[in-house]
């Protein structure tokens, strides 16, 4: 019984953890935004061009946090 | 899953998950793989949207566009120059497929947030699908445009020569997992949209807090129906960005 109680507590302890995944994720997006953003005021002709990058930037970093978010809401629903 | 929670003493009134279950549309039962289900229904409603869109709109074909004219029109136009822009002249003969590609994802995800609708794309099944199909078409045109030089994807001759077996492997895991981020990020990020204004309308019985949550559903709704965009869009940039690994691996 205490097992199945400790199991329980460590499922919603690794879904607390899996969420720090979440605020990770909005320090890459924050970064590659603002790099951007930096970037594209010294040299604003050239930044329309690189919005195709921005995007796949910001892409790549936030679908890690919503990797963090699927393993969170794997261990609370699924295990 | 749901049940489970409930009877775990969940306080919500309904659960934030319940909306991406699949029914069948007649009565109850088993779903089957011919059952006419909300997904049949909701895939059939986004195919004819598109389809009224591009049949309508270049009905008329005039000089000065009717508004659902130019709105096929941007369409369009802003698929074509995303190939034109990423993959080079030679992507453009792949056009429909991920003209097709865009479309039927944005239409996804903006019927998914009318009111009482099912979201298809917020489904894994359905994104990896359309992933694992862009994976598998990308590698078969690589290696029918390039022969086995298609492999040189991975060889990278331009790093020291001692680096080079260690970055082919990084290079041939990173091209497998490809699809796999490709489709949830995708599915993902929809899904937790949903889940969450689903979480703020669970707090909305709770009376104290209720014009907050209420105040907070339509921010999260106003930033959903960018976010059904700009996933559409990257989801469509990935794919030309892969096409164009395919069409010239050496750069």
């Amino acid at each position: 019984m205490e097992l199945v109680a400790a199991a329980a507590l460590g499922k919603f302890i690794g879904a607390g953890l899996a969420a720090i995944g979440s605020g990770a994720a909005a320090i890459g997006v924050g970064h590659v935004a603002g790099n951007f953003l930096a970037g594209a005021l010294r040299n604003p002709s050239a930044a329309g061009g690189q919005t195709a990058t921005l995007f796949i930037g910001l892409a790549f970093a936030e679908a890690l946090g919503i990797f963090a978010f699927l393993v969170a809401l794997l261990l609370m629903f699924a295990v | 899953m749901a049940a489970e929670a409930q009877s775990e003493g969940s306080s919500l009134v309904f659960h934030p998950l319940d909306q991406f279950i699949v029914k069948p549309l007649f009565g109850e039962g088993p779903v089957q793989w011919y059952t006419p289900t909300n997904v049949t229904l909701w895939m059939a409603l986004a195919v004819l949207a598109i389809v009224a869109i591009f049949v309508i709109g270049t009905r008329g074909r005039a000089i000065i566009p009717t508004r659902v004219q130019s709105v096929a029109e941007v369409l369009y136009g802003f698929i074509y120059k995303m190939i034109e822009d990423v993959t080079g002249h030679d992507g453009v003969k792949f056009f429909p497929y991920i003209m097709t590609l865009f479309l039927f994802i944005l239409f996804g995800n903006y019927l998914g947030l009318l009111p009482k609708s099912f979201t298809t794309t917020s489904h894994i099944a359905v994104t990896a699908v359309l992933g694992f199909g862009v994976f598998f078409a990308v590698t078969i045109i690589g290696f029918i445009k390039n022969g086995p030089s298609f492999l040189g994807l991975f060889w990278m001759s331009d790093a020291p020569l001692i680096l080079r077996p260690i970055i082919a492997v990084i290079e041939v895991i990173s091209y497998f997992v490809r699809p796999v981020s490709h489709s949830i990020r995708l599915a993902g990020n929809i899904m937790a949209g949903h889940a969450v204004m689903k979480v703020f309308a669970g707090f909305a019985a709770i009376a104290a807090i209720s014009p907050v949550s209420v105040a907070a559903i339509v921010a999260i709704y106003g930033l959903e129906v960018l976010v059904a965009f700009i996933q559409a869009y990257v989801f469509t940039i990935l794919t030309c960005v892969y096409l164009k690994d395919a069409l010239h691996p050496g750069h």
